[in-house]
């Protein structure tokens, strides 16, 4: 893979994120083509997320977007980790989408952040993943070295 | 997709290949060779008196190499070729398309060859080759390319996209997914499979060799009763008839001729005569509460008489306190003169009354002291066994030294090799034997199950305990027929505790004190890796 392959379809997604984003996601920074920053919020009534605003950090690696990037919210005083059965409290997203197996190269941060939104709508669970509390506690590993079983994929 | 595996291996154990009796035991001598030379052993006679003559736990497999893997497929190729009249290569194609279910491909070909060969990618027509297109006005919508020129492909869906993304996309696929036969259409959410001959087109020089070595080893992934021998760098495959479905009643343990035991079932180094789920359960445990349990694998411990710190270098139990000379047991630390009488129970944790046990925490306690009692034993025997293997090596290297002084023959000295490998065995099965009985609730049984343990951890010490013998007695012919005879009795106490084990599995017999039928996974990630 030549290095300027992901640099160059990240500057196309750049220059589109600066001209409009869909209602809800907001674009926090991106001063590299390593890693950027984005808020998203939930735009229907569900009670879990209401006036709330979440934070998302994307990691792509030299492959983007023939393989899919890391993708994690972030915990700041004032952006908590949604909750939701798919995604563990120190961030980690449990989704097959960021997968090897359902990502696809056609898919770009904003429909990855379009995608969350809609997952976090379509949820009426005010739970977290079962072991959470253990996987947060023993888990050292990145998320792409995590072999997620996609038990439920109607959540 | 069960109803549909049960079918295919349905197909596959009926026909072409045959499984034999294979020896599969590297303890049980050279008597098997015999059975083997036979010319045809079931001459007639009905299938279970034949199975009588095997022990219980022995299970009948194959193994496989490269060029085995090689002309089973070559075959395959050849009659569909004769009975389809289409060429080798498209022959190939199919079969892979159909996970190399001959009879099922035979049947729908005949029955609608335009749609199979639709379907694989094979259409007759030439206009359908797949071929690299400019056309005016494409955007690529992975690399967002627009430039005048850019050449693209699509396969059937449509879906389109320029070379270079396509290209990326395989060579992620085939280098670091190993994926080959079954690469599906980039666009999300689109599972057509890309056909062989766009693969043909599009696959770079670079990855053509690692894209057919992925190619040729479908035909042993894609059979439920063929698997990789899991060695680092064996490139044999196993085959073996034991079912998913039956891994309750069976541990079907299987060897590679490149030496390396394994179970057929779920990969792991043999694991007799604990059953997958047992074992993954067992696995489960230990990782959990490895902190509270990594104190006990500890190379030392102090002498129960004078406190003096004690080193364990050899594996063998039996120790003795080179400042007092008192001799205790290395596992339960009682005194080892009592370890050779019939009523000294090293390896059956006492279960202590209901009274003592009133108390929540005192429950737990005992519940604790239940576990390190099993833990202790099955990673005593895992270390010790790597303890016997440093002594052998050691003692090999003497023995070549030996053999130059004293003349004898590199055969005369073979007798240690067989030793420590019964060793290494043995231990194997007693390590798992404590997971076993770590899992196992009372009944009348288990009393014969730990007086074969007993006695197959008895014959083990014995055993051990001669390798630490200085070489020069070692050498001693009289002390050769000693370590010949205990080798073989170790064997023997082996196959004995196996047959019982695994007969008594096999008739559904023990009760275990969890519910291993179901996976016994909790959902979630793993972390394992
Ligand atoms: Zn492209
Ligand atoms: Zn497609
Ligand atoms: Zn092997
Ligand atoms: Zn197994
Ligand atoms: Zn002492
Ligand atoms: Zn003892």
């Amino acid at each position: 893979m030549p290095p300027q392959f992901a640099a160059k379809r990240l500057g196309k997604e750049l220059q589109k994120i600066h001209n409009s984003l869909p209602p809800g996601i907001e674009l926090v920074s991106a001063e590299d083509f390593e890693e950027w920053v984005l808020d998203i919020k939930v735009l229907d009534n569900n009670p879990l997320y209401k006036d709330q605003t979440y934070r998302l950090k994307f990691k792509f690696g030299g492959s983007y977007p023939i393989e899919p990037p890391e993708v994690v919210f972030v915990k700041l005083p004032d952006r908590p980790i949604p909750i939701h059965p798919h995604i563990y409290s120190n961030g980690i997203i449990c989704l097959d989408l960021l997968g090897q197996q359902g990502w696809s190269p056609v898919q770009n941060v904003e429909s990855v952040c379009m995608s969350l939104q809609s997952m976090l709508t379509g949820n009426t669970k005010n739970e977290r993943p079962p072991g959470d509390e253990e996987f947060v506690r023993a888990n050292r590993l990145r998320p792409k070295d995590i072999d997620f079983y996609y038990h439920d994929n109607n959540v | 997709m069960d109803s549909e595996d049960d079918f295919m291996s349905a197909v596959s154990s009926g026909d072409d290949v045959h499984l034999d009796d294979s020896d599969n035991d590297d303890m049980s001598g050279a008597d098997d060779f015999d059975f083997d030379d036979e010319p045809d052993p079931d001459l007639g006679m009905p299938k279970d008196i034949m199975q009588k003559k095997r022990v219980a736990y022995d299970i009948s497999f194959k193994v496989f190499q490269p060029s085995d893997i090689q002309k089973q497929q070559d075959d395959l190729i050849n009659e569909v070729n004769l009975i389809l009249d289409i060429s080798k290569e498209e022959a190939a194609i199919l079969l892979r398309y159909f996970r190399w279910n001959k009879e099922r491909l035979i049947e729908d070909y005949m029955d609608k060859s335009r749609q199979v060969l639709d379907a694989a990618g094979l259409a007759h027509t030439t206009t359908s080759l797949p071929k690299l297109e400019v056309i005016p006005g494409f955007v690529c919508d992975i690399c967002c390319e627009d430039g005048e020129g850019l050449q693209s492909f699509a396969i059937k869906c449509g879906h389109r996209y320029c070379v270079d993304c396509y290209r990326h996309y395989l060579s992620q696929k085939i280098r670091e997914e190993g994926e080959a036969a079954r690469i599906q259409c980039p666009a999300d959410g689109c599972s057509l499979i890309i056909d062989a001959r766009s693969l043909d087109l599009l696959v770079t020089p670079e990855l053509t060799e690692r894209y057919h070595a992925l190619l040729n080893r479908t035909y042993v992934e894609d059979k439920d009763n063929l698997k990789w021998c899991p060695a680092p760098d064996c490139q044999n495959a196993i085959e073996c008839g034991v079912k998913k479905k039956d891994l309750d009643k069976v541990v079907p343990t299987v060897s590679c001729l490149c030496s390396h035991r394994f179970c057929f079932g779920c990969i792991l180094s043999d694991h007799q005569p604990a059953p997958c789920n047992l074992v993954k359960r067992w696995l489960k445990k230990c990782a959990d509460d490895s902190e509270t349990a990594n104190w006990i694998s500890a190379n030392t411990k102090e002498c129960p008489k004078c406190n003096s710190t004690i080193e364990k270098n050899g594996g063998c139990n039996h120790m003795t306190c080179r400042k007092c000379r008192h001799e205790f047991c290395w596992m339960c630390m009682g005194p080892w003169s009592e370890h050779g009488t019939s009523w000294y129970n090293c390896n059956r944790f006492e279960e202590r009354s209901g009274t003592e046990a009133r108390d929540a925490q005192a429950k737990s306690r005992v519940s604790l002291e239940r576990y390190l009692h099993y833990y202790n034993r099955y990673a005593n025997h895992e270390q010790s066994a790597r303890l016997d293997q440093d002594i052998y090596h050691k003692t090999e290297k003497k023995m070549v030294q030996l053999q130059r002084e004293s003349g004898m023959s590199w055969i005369e000295v073979q007798y240690l090799n067989s030793a420590s490998q019964a060793l290494q065995t043995c231990r194997q099965t007693l390590m798992w034997t404590y997971a076993f009985a770590f899992y196992l609730a009372r009944n009348n049984l288990t009393e014969i199950f730990e007086d074969n343990q007993k006695d197959l951890e008895m014959a083990v010490e014995a055993l051990s305990e001669m390798f630490e013998k200085p070489v020069t007695e070692l050498a001693d012919p009289k002390l050769k027929v000693v370590i010949m005879d205990k080798t073989s009795y170790c064997s023997k106490r082996r196959v004995i505790l196996l047959e019982d084990t695994a007969q008594n599995l096999a008739e559904g017999r023990w009760t275990f004190n969890v519910d291993l039928t179901g996976s016994g996974s909790n959902d979630g990630p793993s972390t394992t890796r």
